[in-house]
């Protein structure tokens, strides 16, 4: 299962954060933010259910970067 | 501008009015203790107006244990400039809130520069049709491309997108193929013919019968793998995350290193004041240049920019790693079918015969007026005309040899060495390349005509621009006879071909001159038309798929995708990866000299804060204007 889901985040480094940070969420089997496109796509593990795990991706991104968005 | 910009912009705009008042204050008012109060007050509103949302970060930065990012840098900087001055008693907060306020002036500047040039770049790469006009009682409704099943009729007026893939049904138009194939010139289309979604209709009014969703649509095909073109990383953006990483932390020990050790040493060693202040400020100097965001910023908005300027042009790159593959290519292997030759085959000479050209291929094309095999269609095309077939009876076809058949009532053999041999019949050999069909009317040799597959209009060209771009070895690989080969070989001034080769002896090829070349350091690409050469098109270092516009397997196969099939193209794709690397170093290597020579400046005492943060944002703006230079490159 993989989603793309659209992230505001201002500069590179912060987005480096978010991908450091999402790949580290319980059921996130791999996550890539783009940064210039504004996306981030994530590969959930089997079984995750999407729409809590993006949520706890959400927050943990928050932690390091709390400008950022992500819409879904 | 973005909402966020503009409050940015604002409190710029009103710390820098306060900074003003407060400078204003210090010169103006009589000096005393109402003096002191008036100026601190309007130096500390214009720090906080501006820098708050700086330390509110730096500050969440530390709850969430993770302290060491820009934020925290400026605030420790700032901050610490702030305790010196008190320390000194000397009233002058000039330092600390210039300091702050400049790095937030670079902060806007950086968030305005990369927001326009990810527009721009964006911008040049949207196809994507905001909706499909349906035609219902008379009226054209407006639907969502989404939601048109396949089948639905729908008509694009002059000027608007084809939102999906179909077949006209009514209508003749131009249409603009640009932002699909980079091709300028454009396409004239008639009721028959097949549309792709993207082309954007430019004179009359076309219905279309859809022959796809919009998911499978050519334009979300190209969308999909444009917006995901960015999740396979280059080694130089690995590189400079990981860089990143270390970098910061490393800034700030050395900073702290710098404030406490020499004056320890010149205390403890050489008896001399500890100079205390003079060490901090210079380790405070050190942490605003410390700031990484040129290098962060400026490596994927090249990148970012290399691949909108390649998918302008029709060469759709699925990732920064494969644009920095295809720089180190050194060799380049054509499949010849489809990308050398056109794949058709066409009658190009005919030798030896006595009568007319266009009465020889008459009398051939009659007799093999009943054959559907392709030579037969070659000499059909030839010949122009729809065959008489009145005149023509007794058609005999034996398989392997050719056809014979009475033509105006004369015995006509067309065929092979084998036929002319088995009717005994004494034929000239042919020196050209190509399949020969010889010709006999009544056991009499009337000549024979070649029939080859051309050579495409451009590969003459594109050999030699590749050439001019450094490619060292090009090489050919195909089914075909080794005459047919060498021929082609020798016309295009190839440097060499493998021939009369099965689908998988190409992948074995390949990879054996992809170690060769691996030894060298160089890398190689293969090209092909992703019929039947996918295995190799997913094997190569650099798989290019030529001509793929509605092939999806090749589109699945390859890592560059050329959407028209000029082969010239691939030498311009090597040209713009390129200067996109060399873009890509030269920022690297211009950002970490700044960096790294103000902080040995900063280090020495020779530079100070002010210096520190104009060569912070200064790197971060040409970085910038540097990258969106591999936005396009020379014809």
């Amino acid at each position: 299962m993989k989603n793309t889901y659209k992230i505001e985040v201002d500069c590179a480094n912060c987005a480096n954060l978010m991908e450091n940070t999402a790949r580290k969420v319980n059921g996130v089997a791999s996550a890539v933010v783009n940064f210039m496109a504004q996306k981030m796509t994530v590969e959930f593990e089997d079984g995750a259910d999407p729409k809590t795990v993006i949520r706890d991706v959400l927050k943990a991104c928050k932690k390091v970067e709390p400008d950022c968005e992500i819409e879904f | 501008m973005t909402g966020k910009q503009k409050k940015m912009l604002r409190s710029i705009a009103l710390s820098a009015l306060l900074f003003i008042l407060a400078n204003a204050a210090r010169r103006m008012l009589p000096a005393g203790y109402v003096r002191e109060v008036i100026s601190t007050v309007l130096y500390m509103a214009s720090y906080l107006v501006v820098g708050y949302s700086v330390l509110r970060k730096a500050w969440k930065g530390i709850l969430n244990r993770r302290p060491f990012d820009e934020c925290f840098l400026m605030t420790v900087a700032t901050l610490g400039a702030i305790a010196l001055a008190v320390y000194e008693k000397s009233g002058d907060y000039n330092e600390a809130v210039a300091v702050m306020l400049f790095y937030q002036i670079g902060e806007f500047f950086q968030s305005y520069a990369v927001g326009k040039s990810r527009r721009n770049i964006t911008e040049l790469m949207d196809i994507r049709p905001d909706y499909a006009n349906i035609e219902a009682d008379g009226t054209l409704k407006r639907v969502d491309p989404d939601e048109v099943e396949i089948g639905t009729v729908i008509v694009v007026q002059p000027g608007e997108k084809v939102p999906l893939d179909g077949v006209i049904t009514e209508g003749s138009s131009t249409l603009d193929t640009a932002a699909l194939t980079g091709e300028s010139v454009p396409r004239d289309c008639k009721a028959g013919d097949e549309v792709l979604s993207g082309c954007i209709n430019l004179t009359g009014v076309l219905k279309i019968q859809t022959t796809k969703e919009f998911g499978e649509s050519t334009v979300s095909k190209i969308l999909e793998l444009v917006e995901n073109a960015g999740s396979r990383k280059s080694r130089s953006e690995e590189f400079i995350s990981r860089f990143a990483r270390i970098y910061t932390p490393a800034v700030v020990i050395s900073a702290l290193a710098l404030a406490v050790l020499p004056p320890l040493v010149r205390i403890l060693f050489l008896g001399l004041p500890g100079g205390w202040h003079v060490w901090i400020y210079r380790a405070l100097t050190f942490l605003v240049i410390s700031c990484p965001c040129a290098l962060v910023i400026s490596i994927p908005l090249s990148f970012f920019a290399g691949i909108g300027g390649a998918s302008h042009e029709g060469i759709l790159i699925k990732g920064s790693i494969y644009l920095e593959a295809l720089s180190q290519v050194k060799t380049v292997v054509f499949d010849k079918t489809g990308t050398l030759t056109k794949g058709v085959f066409e009658v190009s000479d005919i030798h030896h015969s006595p009568m007319e050209d266009s009465e020889l291929l008459e009398l051939a094309a009659l007799a093999e007026a009943a054959s559907s095999h392709p030579i037969s269609k070659s000499l059909q095309r030839a010949h122009g005309r729809e065959p008489d077939r009145s005149r023509v009876s007794e058609i005999e076809e034996i398989g392997g040899h050719g056809v014979t058949a009475l033509v105006d009532g004369k015995r006509v053999a067309v065929g092979n060495d084998k036929l002319m041999r088995r009717l005994d019949i004494p034929f000239l050999n042919c020196h050209s390349s190509g399949t020969i069909v010889h010709v006999a009317r009544d056991g009499a040799y009337e000549g024979h005509i070649v029939i080859s597959d051309l050579e495409k209009p451009g590969a003459r060209e594109a050999v030699t621009q590749l050439r001019r771009a450094g490619i060292e070895k090009i090489v050919m690989l195909t089914g075909d006879g080794n005459a047919v080969a060498a021929d082609v070989t020798k016309k295009l001034g190839l440097d060499g071909y493998h021939a009369e080769l099965l689908p998988g002896d190409k992948v074995r090829i390949v990879e054996q001159m992809m170690a060769e070349e691996g030894s060298r350091g160089g890398k190689l690409a293969f090209v092909g038309d992703g019929i039947n050469d996918a295995p190799v098109l997913a094997r190569a270092d650099v798989g290019i798929a030529m001509g793929a516009l509605g092939s999806d397997a090749a589109i699945e196969a390859a890592d560059i995708v050329l959407m028209d099939d000029d082969p010239a193209k691939i030498a311009k794709g090597v040209r713009l990866s390129r200067k996109c690397i060399r873009i890509v170093y030269e920022n690297i290597v211009f950002a970490l000299a700044v960096k790294f020579g103000c902080l040995i400046l900063g280090a020495l005492g020779i530079t100070n804060m002010w210096a520190a943060i104009f060569a912070d944002v200064g790197v971060m703006v040409l970085a910038v204007l540097n990258a969106i230079r591999a936005l396009r490159v020379r014809d």
